[in-house]
């Protein structure tokens, strides 16, 4: 296995943090990773279910729309009297009927998922806005911000969770045969249903996970706050998209890692607190981002180009056993 | 001369395609070109057609020495081709697509310059009537017939004032009627003192309107006959002609029960029909045919990709129905090494191990686990058996040459210990030593009771390796022999459906 991409995100991330040493080391307070690290927990969990899609060669531009709805759906359902544990759960489940639209839309009606999730994007943002009226989600039940438990206890058992999750990720997506079918289907379909993979199941799977998973980002997030806007999650997509592309997966489908898409995900959620510490304007932070997003294309590009070299090579070898 | 062809040699990768081939083409003239598949009719035409370049030999066209040729300087000198698949623009209309053909004179017209669209549709009108159909020239591409297609690619052909006409396979997809209306076309051209160089595997056709015929064999002119010296028994013979050069391990076992069989399968989404067979265990079965005679459909059909909607399929003499490559792999215990191992057989980007167990993780993982040191010694196993040839377990496929990556795609199916396997042309492109490796290790598998499929277009392995032969021929099948009773010959002349010959 090739580890070239994580260790080179793993040098970026350094290499801002020496920058950060040096320039303002007031960005390793304890308040401030803290805040840094409960910011960017939506976009770690998404990008979890992100990375499925992606590898299977599909993309979800709807996430950002789905966390807006969820996060209501949250508070409505603490609202009716659920109990908060029941209320997560049935989150969860709310985000994997949506993700599960989405994917039977790409997966058995066989429409680009561009398409399908531009279309969902589209519609639950503007159905939302429609059933609310804007209006935010206001008295919540008392045991519903923070558990009902302390803020820090809080905060330790969400990112707990979370290292919990991206660690069980990392490891199944390497070590059980379901994540063997994520990176088969992604990589050359057509071979993995002549070895009895269906393809179409994996993109249908990948899909409601993330719509799960995207549930579960809502929830964990909306209990950090008094009340929820009913406009959350707006660009939370293109966040989650580049974080998993930097990360290296391949848009192409088949390729990356979990540890890469995390490594994407820190790297990026950095910039923009860093430069706030290094008095630079905000207004870099979407340049930087940018270009971080610019080179990484490229370098996969390269490799890209370089597998094509060789299965072009063995085609003309077939071609001229045939010919 | 309008083409003159010396010496023409061409390799790829280090395997000789063409081999020092012959051909000329006069004013008025029908040349057939025939041989088998492999033989290298396509390469020569391409060469012909500026897509490719001769290593060695020289080319006039039109009594001009080329060099740098392109396939610009070759419509330019005026040769067209027209390809087996229709090579149009789908989603603009007929008189759009004749138009671009004729019109786009390259950047010295001008990029800016207007297309004058009602012209073109007159124009259209006069060439596809020239090449004697009526489509409306309006209609879209994409809702043509393969024949209607085939048909625009004549009329831009004409419409090019081409002197040389390469017709690659014209009558494949055409019914009885289109082709004698194609022929007349093709009469009126040679009157007018175009020249045609004809490609078909219908011998009968050849021996009717051919002038002349070439036999290409390995890459070598074999003999160039004039009408009347050749009949298709003649040609046949010709296209055959050779030893059987390598040896084959094989070794006539005595065979077990059937395994599997099919009484009268037919499935109309794989084009094929009444396919009756079986194979016992133990038993090589080699399926013969030109391509597009419907073998590897039959072989999906049997793997559940296009499931069966005639007929029966039995299984150990009881009935199956086999609805998908799961079912099939799992229930049933049938195998399938599909015919293009880089689109369809090996995931280049994975590595060896990954590649060897995917079609059976469940015997190295448990409840879903897998268990890394499981697969890695079922892979070795399987790599040092089939001496693929490696540094390490975990290179990506992709990093294989083909003989190797074609072993890969073997363990896989080896892996799942299969009751029926079914190879799809399982040499094709694989170096010398890989291949004879294969054999051994069909025969191996024989001696182990496997029941096996052998698709092959190269008839010196399908006659060396089958214990008997089926050959099919546009869909259904024309015969079976035994292999006592089996000739290349004979083979051919079924696969080509020739009447009466086996």
């Amino acid at each position: 296995m090739r580890r070239g991409r994580e260790v080179a995100l793993a040098l970026a991330i350094l290499a801002v943090a020496a920058v950060m040493a040096l320039g303002a080391p007031g960005f390793f307070r304890f308040e401030n990773q803290r805040d840094l690290v409960m910011a960017n927990m939506p976009v770690a969990i998404v990008a979890l279910g992100m990375t499925l899609v992606i590898l299977t060669g599909q993309i979800d531009i709807s996430v950002g729309s789905q966390f807006a709805v969820l996060s209501v759906a949250a508070g409505v359902l603490a609202k009716s009297g659920l109990p908060t544990p029941a209320a997560a759960v049935a989150t969860c489940l709310a985000g994997a009927l949506a993700g599960a639209l989405n994917g039977a839309l790409v997966a058995y009606a066989r429409i680009p998922s561009i398409v399908v999730t531009l279309a969902t994007m589209v519609a639950l943002r503007d159905g939302l806005r429609w059933v609310t009226q804007g209006a935010w989600v206001q008295d919540l039940p008392p045991g519903f911000q923070w558990f009902g438990q302390s803020q820090a206890s809080s905060e330790a058992l969400t990112f707990g969770a979370v290292v919990l999750l991206v660690a069980a990720f990392a490891w199944g997506l390497g070590n059980l045969a379901a994540g063997r079918a994520f990176y088969a289907a992604g990589s050359n379909p057509e071979a993995a249903r002549l070895a009895g993979i269906d393809p179409a199941r994996v993109v249908f799977a990948a899909f409601t996970i993330t719509g799960a998973l995207t549930g579960l980002a809502a929830f964990a997030n909306a209990v950090r706050f008094s009340q929820i806007p009913s406009n959350a999650g707006l660009g939370l997509e293109l966040q989650v998209i580049a974080a998993v592309i930097v990360g290296g997966v391949a848009v192409t489908g088949g390729q990356g890692s979990v540890a890469g898409v995390l490594e994407g995900v820190i790297l990026l959620g950095m910039i923009g607190p860093a430069l706030i510490f290094l008095n630079i304007s905000a207004y870099w932070e979407r340049a930087i981002q940018g270009a971080i997003i610019l080179a990484a294309v490229a370098l996969d590009h390269g490799k890209a180009t370089r597998a094509l070299r060789r299965a072009d090579a063995a085609a003309l070898e077939n071609h001229a056993q045939r010919a | 001369m309008l083409l003159e062809a010396a010496g023409i040699r061409k390799s790829f990768a280090g395997v000789h395609a063409l081999r020092g081939v012959s051909f000329d083409l006069r004013p008025g003239e029908v040349h057939a070109l025939v041989g088998e598949n492999g033989a290298g009719k396509s390469t020569l035409v391409k060469i012909i057609a500026g897509a490719q370049t001769a290593d060695a030999g020289s080319l006039r066209v039109a009594g001009q020495l080329v060099e740098h040729y392109t396939p610009a300087m070759a419509r330019a000198l005026g040769v067209a081709v027209v390809y087996q698949q229709p090579a149009l623009f789908p989603h603009l209309t007929v008189a759009e697509n004749i138009a671009l053909a004729l019109e786009s004179g390259g950047p010295s017209r001008g990029l800016w310059r207007r297309v004058d669209w009602r012209a073109s549709d007159g124009r259209a009108r006069e060439l596809l009537a020239r090449a004697g159909c009526v489509i409306d020239p309006r209609r879209l591409v994409s809702s043509l017939s393969m024949p209607e297609q085939q048909l625009v690619e004549i009329a831009k052909a004409i419409g090019a004032r081409s002197r040389v006409l390469i017709l690659d396979e014209p009558t494949a997809s055409l019914g009885t009627r289109e082709a004698e209306s194609l022929f007349g076309v093709i009469d009126s051209l040679r009157a007018a003192g175009a020249g045609i160089v004809y490609i078909s595997h219908r011998l009968e056709e050849i021996v009717r309107i051919a002038d002349r015929a070439t036999v290409l064999r390995d890459g070598q002119t074999v003999a160039t006959l004039a009408r009347g010296a050749f009949g298709p028994a003649e040609l046949i013979r010709l296209m055959v002609g050779r030893e059987i050069s390598a040896i084959f391990p094989k070794c006539e076992l005595p065979l077990g029960e059937v395994v599997l069989e099919t009484r009268a399968l037919g499935s109309r989404a794989a084009g094929i029909r009444d396919v009756s067979l079986s194979v016992r265990a133990g038993e090589i079965l080699g399926l013969a045919g030109l391509g597009g005679s419907g073998r590897t459909e039959f072989a999906e059909t049997l793997f559940g990709l296009t499931p069966a909607d005639a007929g029966e399929i039995l299984l150990g003499g009881r009935p199956v129905r086999i609805g998908s490559p799961s079912e099939a792999i799992h229930r049933h215990r049938i195998a399938y090494l599909p015919e293009d191992r880089c689109r369809h057989g090996v995931v280049l980007e994975m590595p060896i191990t990954a590649n060897t167990t995917l079609a059976h993780l469940e015997a190295v993982s448990r409840h879903g686990w897998l268990d890394n040191a499981a697969e890695r010694s079922l892979t070795r196993g399987l790599v040092e058996r089939l001496r693929v040839k490696t540094d390490s377990l975990y290179t990506p496929a992709g990093a294989l040459s083909g003989g190797n990556q074609q072993k890969v795609a073997l363990a896989r199916w080896l892996g799942t210990r299969p009751a029926v396997l079914i190879l799809d042309e399982p040499t094709q492109g694989v170096d010398v030593g890989s291949k004879s490796e294969i054999h051994a290790l069909m025969t191996d598998l024989a001696k182990q009771g496997v029941a096996m499929i052998m698709i092959s277009s190269d008839l010196p392995e399908i006659v060396g390796m089958s214990d008997r032969i089926a050959v099919m021929h546009r869909g259904s099948l024309a015969g079976i022999l035994n292999r006592g009773e089996a000739t290349q010959e004979r083979v051919l002349s079924l696969a080509l459906g020739a009447a009466g010959a086996a």
